[in-house]
């Protein structure tokens, strides 16, 4: 852990960058929606509010915004939102499943500067994707990816999450970003949203997780992470990134409708730090809360201090141990070394996502995904 | 491919990077390449925004009293600012744009 | 090194006792530092 990972663990004045997720509305019903979205909350920020948080994100000097949802691109006002972004110098990334890229949005996308465009599939054939995002969701994915390559967008990211069925799949994802002259990213699943439902189905065994770990050291320039396989530093040489939670202390959420969360996988009271309709607004709650002040204190090792690994590990995701039921100052539960495997079976209850913005198909799915899943 | 700072002559941050102070230094993002780099000097941030007042980077040092054992690392960390472009030579394609 | 060596008498500045600066300086050689914009978890 280098000194500067040890003063980015304190905290700075304002996050690095940030995601913003814009709505909870989403045409798509993927088994593991971290947001277990569908449905629009109508207590959503309206466009004037969401320009006020840009216009404070720019004053804070925040470089870049990762937007999300739901599926940002089903609010009305999105390229409005995007465009006041970009041209006033908050950089955008945004993650879509690309229904609403057609040749029109991607000629006017490639049109855009200072943004970043990433369409996410969860395999590499509509077999493997379809299971987790839904029938059609890959051809949809495709012709979005097809869309901007025609635009001549330039490069654009495709994001997978990885997961038990798609981890054997790696070197045909990266082939496949090839093709369009794209980043591939992978990150790691979480038991966040609706993945509460499926994790203990989908999350990659321990030999996949250390076959996983191999394939990154070889791709590290190539392949982006998120920093999400942190974790799986125990294993050896550290994979590029900080190598730490940067929850309240150089990222965090912005839901829907303004509430404040240490980060995107953690949508639950227990880490909610405010809300950007506050007095103060968002600054305010960075700055103040009694939820960051709190992560941004050293941290104890708890159970893993005896470990020599844990200054590789830090122990991994909070919100993997918070929805597995596990202690947050203990094992991550796919810790490598195995720690976390026994700290599951010991665990009784879990916490519940306390917000569902599912329709009713997406709660079927997740709750078929055993049966649909149980090819081998 | 280390870039020498000898031979870039006069210097200046690339406009289109942000600069933000941080206790350790700062941080500094490139909005074109995306690359993100921590200066990790408070006095180093100070050379990086008076370069372009300066000939050189020699210079630029002088006039800032930066110390002896100071100037290796920090002609080193212009040069890897230099390679990625978050540092430019004046008069260049880039400083015109 | 054998251990009985006087390691300061090569004369070189690196082997003297270490004063809390330089150790800061040796320390701070690096620096830049540069980390991938999507190289911090907790972000889509």
């Amino acid at each position: 852990m280098t000194k500067l990972a040890d003063q980015m663990k304190r905290g700075l004045d304002a996050p690095i960058c940030l995601t913003w997720e814009l709505t909870y509305a989403c045409n798509l019903d993927c088994v593991h929606c971290l947001s277990s979205s569908g449905r629009r909350d109508p207590r959503e920020l309206s466009t004037d509010e969401a320009i006020a948080v840009i216009d404070e994100l720019r004053r804070m000097q925040v470089f870049y915004v990762n937007i999300g949802g739901g599926e940002p691109m089903l609010r009305r006002d999105f390229f409005p939102i995007i465009d006041h972004a970009t041209t006033s110098g908050v950089g955008v990334k945004f993650s879509t499943n690309g229904t609403y890229i057609d040749t029109d949005a991607a000629r006017r996308l490639a049109a855009m500067d200072y943004l970043d465009v990433q369409i996410s599939i969860d395999g590499a054939d509509a077999a493997t994707n379809d299971l987790v995002r839904g029938q059609g969701s890959w051809d949809t994915a495709r012709r979005a990816m097809d869309a901007l390559a025609a635009a001549d967008f330039g490069e654009f990211k495709i994001s997978v999450v990885v997961t038990r069925e798609n981890v054997t799949q790696l070197d045909d994802l990266l082939a496949i970003a090839d093709s369009y002259g794209a980043q591939l990213r992978i990150t790691r699943l979480r038991p966040a949203g609706r993945g509460a439902d499926t994790w203990h189905q989908l999350h990659p065994t321990d030999a996949q997780q250390r076959d996983l770990y191999h394939w990154l050291l070889e791709r590290g320039d190539r392949v982006l992470t998120g920093d999400s396989f942190f974790h799986l530093n125990a294993l050896g040489d550290p994979l590029p990134g900080l190598n730490l939670c940067g929850a309240g202390r150089v990222v965090c959420l912005i839901d829907p409708v303004g509430d404040v969360y240490a980060c995107p996988f953690v949508i639950h009271d227990e880490f909610k730090a405010g809300n950007v309709r506050d007095p103060g607004g968002f600054a305010s709650v960075w700055n103040s809360s009694d939820l960051f002040a709190e992560l941004r204190e050293p941290g104890s090792a708890g159970a893993c201090a005896s470990c020599g690994a844990y200054d590789a590990c830090q122990g991994g995701c909070m919100a993997a141990k918070f929805f597995t039921g596990l202690p947050l100052d203990g094992p991550d539960p796919e810790c490598v070394s195995g720690h976390g495997a026994a700290a599951l079976a010991a665990a009784t209850t879990a916490p519940r996502p306390d917000q569902d913005h599912s329709r009713a198909r997406a709660r079927a799915a997740a709750a078929a995904v055993p049966v649909t899943l149980g090819r081998r | 491919m280390t870039v020498h700072t000898a031979t870039l002559g006069a210097l200046r941050l690339h406009p289109n990077v942000a600069v933000r102070p941080e206790p350790f230094g700062a941080l500094a993002y490139h909005y074109d390449t995306r690359r993100l780099v921590f200066l990790r000097h408070p006095q180093l941030v100070d050379v990086v925004h008076a370069l372009h007042e300066h000939a050189d980077l020699d210079t630029t040092m002088d006039a800032l009293g930066v110390a002896e054992t100071l100037r290796g690392p920090f002609q080193r960390a212009v040069a890897n600012l230099a390679e990625a472009c978050i540092v430019i030579t004046r008069d260049s394609e880039e400083d015109r744009s | 090194m054998a251990p009985h060596e006087n390691s300061i008498t090569d004369g070189s500045v690196d082997d003297a006792p270490d004063t809390g600066a330089e150790q800061t300086i040796e320390d701070e050689l690096e620096l830049i530092e540069e980390i991938s914009i999507d190289g911090m978890c907790g972000v889509y």
